[in-house]
């Protein structure tokens, strides 16, 4: 199936996000018990999630379906609100949920420069006009080995890198987040070198199913999930979808990444899920889709392989992970 | 300095001292399985989004915290003189171990899901959880032999040597739980600097009561 497919999945099969259990309801619940003064020494998370999006009605787990498989639901909002890996806001999973509540995302600018014959500075607005806004349901599946199903809102990569009309040198891209240690707590710690960074092959760049997205579950991005543009690439590792993005830029060398940087042992540059490549720490053969409790198993290409498997093809994936 | 810390020294040990100890010590436990099953049966969110995992991290946490509580009973004691706390040294250390255990079945049950292959491939191959194993192998025999019983066929100096081993299962604990993080190395960092803290304060009382009886000595012997 191509991305530019229909799905077999009809949207009937997709539950409503308002089935889902109610976050106050919860909070209530546990408040009532009295456990919140233990849960909050020993740091636990589900009790520290913040409120985001309530002026926009309920989210919808609208869009089309790429690459789903039969089983597959959108995981609840309240999941993909608040079980969050985004380090410039805090290492724990609820922190940037937390830490991210003023994080100012208007005015923001995107600088799209390098190889290409139009650089330019945009206003996000500016930049988001001129492409097809879309809502997308992937599969997201984290370097943890865990996974979600999630619906996106944006526009495609491949008309952005496009419109900069890339030179013939041009032939990797490397993204940029905000530095702003001021607003991002976490880019005061020394975790990782910032501002992250990441990069891609142009051609997976290119790619259809390459999403920058700026919204989920028919809302506005909350600041915890990368706002105000993230990207968003389901065949591969979590965090190669660089959040909060300022700067895209076409060069003529691989990019070194964040994380690449960080733990080259641990962490390649393409970082396409992979099953029968381990973390040299745990096994990527299987996964925990969040909300269930048996363990699924992972897919090549984290079910993307018709799409992307021929942009590797000969590729020694042991030695590119 | 000296009148504070007679008057310390008359601190009797409270009647509800062992009882309300022991309740204390199965209050995280208990908020473990519940916040657990609830998760998983009920899709509550007390332990967020993925439950088993941080069940297993929780589990494994107070572990390291009952190990630094039982390495602290003897300095604790040795600084306020109330030396009644001696005893609950062995409630502190099975605590430890019962949390060791559960930590151990989360992982192996609910994270692994007695997926042997997988269990074995862990246990030869990663680092991390060899070291996690070992600890939990001294930490058996350890509550093994944590009886009256034991210390009087093993003869206190034997048993005490043996017991020991504590040591070394703090060190491999924070390893364990170093190398197992991602990135963020500052929960780790905590452990260790507590139980280094520990550690130095035993060395350091060692090599000072060595100085003075190798002073001693000959001043005796004249």
């Amino acid at each position: 199936m191509s991305a530019r497919e229909k799905s077999n999945i009809p949207s009937s099969e997709i539950t409503p996000e308002s089935l889902y259990c109610d976050r106050r309801a919860f909070i209530a619940t546990a408040g009532a018990m009295g456990v919140g003064a233990i849960a909050a020494l020993s740091g636990m998370p589900g009790l520290a999630g913040a409120q985001q999006g309530a002026q926009q009605g309920a989210p919808q787990a609208t869009g089309k379906p790429f690459g789903l498989q039969p089983n597959d639901k959108p995981t609840p909002w309240e999941d993909v609100t608040t079980y969050n890996n985004f380090y410039e806001f805090g290492t724990g999973k609820g922190d940037p949920a937390e830490q991210a509540k003023n994080f100012k995302t208007k005015p923001w600018t995107v600088r799209v420069d390098g190889l290409v014959n139009k650089p330019a500075d945009y206003q996000l607005e500016d930049f988001l006009k001129p492409s097809g806004i879309e809502d997308r349901i992937y599969r997201h599946r984290c370097v943890e080995a865990w996974s979600m199903v999630i619906p996106w809102r944006g526009i495609m990569l491949a008309d952005v890198i496009k419109r900069a009309e890339p030179t013939s040198k041009a032939t990797f891209v490397e993204f940029t987040t905000l530095m702003d240690p001021k607003q991002m707590p976490g880019e005061r710690e020394n975790v990782l070198r910032w501002p992250y960074t990441e990069g891609l092959r142009l051609d997976e760049a290119q790619h259809p199913l390459a999403l920058l997205a700026v919204g989920v579950y028919g809302r506005t991005l909350p600041n915890q999930n990368g706002a105000p543009l993230r990207l968003v690439l389901p065949w591969k590792y979590g965090f190669k979808s660089i959040k909060s993005i300022v700067r895209i830029r076409l060069t003529d060398a691989a990019p070194k990444t964040a994380w690449q940087q960080a733990a080259p042992s641990e962490y390649g540059f393409y970082s396409n899920v992979n099953p029968t490549v381990d973390h040299p720490r745990w096994s990527q053969a299987t996964e925990r889709r969040i909300g269930e409790f048996f363990k699924r198993k992972t897919l090549m290409f984290n079910g993307y392989a018709e799409q992307v498997g021929a942009m590797y093809a000969g590729m020694d994936l042991r030695k590119n992970y | 300095m000296r009148g504070p810390r007679l008057n310390i020294r008359t601190v009797r040990e409270p009647k509800w001292f062992s009882v309300a100890l022991i309740l204390l010590c199965c209050v995280p436990a208990l908020l473990a399985i519940a916040a657990m099953s609830s998760d998983i049966i009920a899709h509550t969110r007390y332990f967020g989004s993925n439950p088993v995992k941080e069940g297993e991290h929780f589990l494994g946490e107070w572990t390291l915290r009952f190990i630094i509580a039982s390495l602290t009973v003897t300095p604790l004691r040795q600084i306020t003189g109330w030396n009644w706390l001696a005893k609950h040294r062995r409630t502190l250390g099975l605590f430890a171990f019962g949390y060791l255990m559960m930590h151990w079945i989360t992982y192996a049950l609910l994270d692994v899901q007695l997926d042997w292959g997988e269990l074995v491939k862990d246990l030869m191959k990663r680092p991390y959880i060899i070291i996690g194993m070992v600890a939990l192998v001294f930490m058996t025999a350890l509550a093994l032999t944590s009886t009256r019983n034991s210390i009087r066929r093993l003869g206190g100096k034997r048993w005490n040597r043996l017991h020991k081993l504590i040591y070394l299962v703090a060190i491999l604990g924070v390893i364990h739980f170093w190398m197992g993080v991602k990135k963020d190395i500052s929960d780790p960092l905590m452990y260790g600097i507590c139980v280094a803290a520990l550690l130095a304060w035993r060395l350091v009382r060692w090599w000072s009561r060595r100085e003075v009886s190798a002073v001693t000595i000959p001043v005796g012997a004249q």
